[in-house]
């Protein structure tokens, strides 16, 4: 009973939240256009050449892509928290962490899954062989929803403060370089031709840590945020 | 044992016991950074290959162990104020990290400066140097949480949070990090046969990573003594102590 319970409450959180951002479309695209020039900006500042483009462009989608979702963390708790719908959450029966992993689900719905959709098309702009599309994918897949997780250990650690966005910047990004190491890797390898198992192995590795561990941790930060 | 333990946890009993050890760590430190120092720079033999640049190490090893192992006091000492909930515990969670990014970027300063003439750069992207980098990161970051959130107590716990997260995070990040790119030597002390160094050579270090060590508990001592002062203003005994 109580397992259901905790189920439905995880759906209700997610429902909510999905419906939330659904109709505060704007804010929802906000990062994406973010990830979109910043990555434009490369070919103007670096060099509109295929074969640079190429070489850069594994780790500048990454880079853009960690940077997108740091922009869009920050929405994660702050409404609820100025609202005080947050204290109600921490009040209720239900495990923090469950509600916290239904929120960091609706997070990455609503960003991740857009940079996923975008990538491939940022891939063509840089002039990504069209092998290496899918890995390019698959890291996203893997890595977008790691990137959520760990970011929300920082947003709920710094939701009380006012000004939480620069310090975030310097808490989270620390703690999302393996990811980068390993996902931007994998791009470049696919696109030279090599396997890419063993990262993608290693993101899911990270991922499975990130699911199990991060609830907890950022369940433990709000707590503290709040008091 | 508990019991010390439980006393330690009072301010005030810490001040005092802290007060008698002081003398005694800062003069060890004086003493070993002497010793180490001389034997070191004077009577340990040149190396066969890098000359008398290699000399460095005395400060360099030392304060990149040291500044592993502050993070790690400093992670215990925040799971031991978050769990049990003692101020001392928190206090010195909040001494110890200037203290672990001050060696951390002795240890990149000292790195980088042997670097020049040996690898002829200062700075390499090499898997330990980018680690010890992001070490530091980490140190500001926890420092830059402590001072954004006003409540002292509030602020220990969230940072608190952060250290043990980063305490997860840094074998993920020292062995990616490892696995992306590797230049730097590897290490020479810790083997589980004979060290690989002279052992002229390797006394000083041990002598040098003591020193450090004494020296980071006088001034952790000092920091925490000062800070306890700074909390307690408003008991009777740091008053009795003032006005004495």
């Amino acid at each position: 009973m109580s397992e259901a319970s905790s189920y439905n409450a995880f759906y209700t959180i997610l429902k909510r939240d999905l419906i939330l951002a659904f109709r505060t479309r704007t804010e929802m695209v906000n990062p994406l256009l973010f990830f979109i020039i910043v990555i434009s900006l490369f070919p103007l500042a670096v060099s509109p050449d295929p074969k640079v483009l190429q070489s850069l462009a594994p780790g500048v989608i990454w880079v853009a892509a960690l940077l997108a979702t740091l922009l869009s963390l920050d929405s994660m708790f702050r409404s609820d928290f100025d609202d005080g719908a947050l204290e109600q959450m921490l009040l209720s029966v239900h495990p923090v962490s469950v509600l916290v992993l239904g929120k960091v689900l609706a997070h990455w719905l609503v960003t991740g899954i857009p940079l996923l959709i975008l990538a491939p098309l940022l891939a063509v702009l840089m002039h990504m062989p069209s092998d290496s599309i899918p890995a390019l994918m698959a890291t996203l897949a893997l890595g977008g929803p790691i990137l959520s997780l760990v970011g929300a250990i920082g947003v709920a650690l710094t939701v009380g403060l006012r000004r939480g966005g620069v310090l975030l910047s310097l808490l989270i990004l620390p703690l999302y370089i393996p990811v980068l190491i390993f996902a931007a890797n994998a791009v470049s390898n696919a696109a030279a031709g090599l396997a890419i198992a063993g990262q993608l192995y290693f993101l899911g590795a990270l991922l499975a840590l990130a699911l199990t561990l991060t609830p907890v941790a950022t369940a433990a930060a709000l707590r503290i945020s709040l008091r | 044992m508990w019991l010390f333990f439980h006393k330690l946890g009072s301010p005030r009993y810490f001040y005092t016991l802290s007060g008698k050890f002081l003398p005694w760590f800062g003069g060890l430190t004086l003493i070993l950074m002497l010793l180490g120092s001389y034997w070191g720079l004077v009577i340990a033999p040149a190396d066969y290959q890098q000359g008398d640049s290699y000399r460095i190490i005395y400060i360099h090893v030392p304060a990149a162990w040291m500044s592993l192992f502050v993070y790690i006091v400093m992670a215990s000492a925040g799971a031991i104020g978050l769990i049990w909930k003692m101020k001392m515990a928190d206090v010195v969670a909040s001494c110890s990290a200037p203290l672990g990014a001050a060696f951390t970027i002795l240890a990149l300063v000292t790195g980088s400066l042997w670097g020049k003439p040996m690898w002829g750069t200062y700075w390499v992207w090499d898997a330990r140097l980018t680690s010890e980098l992001i070490l530091l990161f980490l140190y500001l970051g926890f420092m830059g949480l402590e001072a954004a959130i006003d409540d002292k107590r509030t602020a220990a716990n969230a940072c608190a949070v952060l250290a043990l997260v980063g305490v997860v995070n840094i074998p993920i990040i020292h062995y990616s990090v490892e696995w992306w790119n590797t230049l730097h030597q590897g290490s020479t002390v810790a083997r589980m046969d004979k060290p690989a160094m002279d052992v002229n050579m390797l006394i000083p270090l041990l002598i040098m990573w003591l020193a450090f060590m004494f020296y980071y508990g006088t001034s952790l001592f000092m920091r925490v003594r000062n800070e306890v002062l700074q909390r307690e203003r408003d008991t009777a005994w740091v008053k009795e102590l003032v006005t004495e």
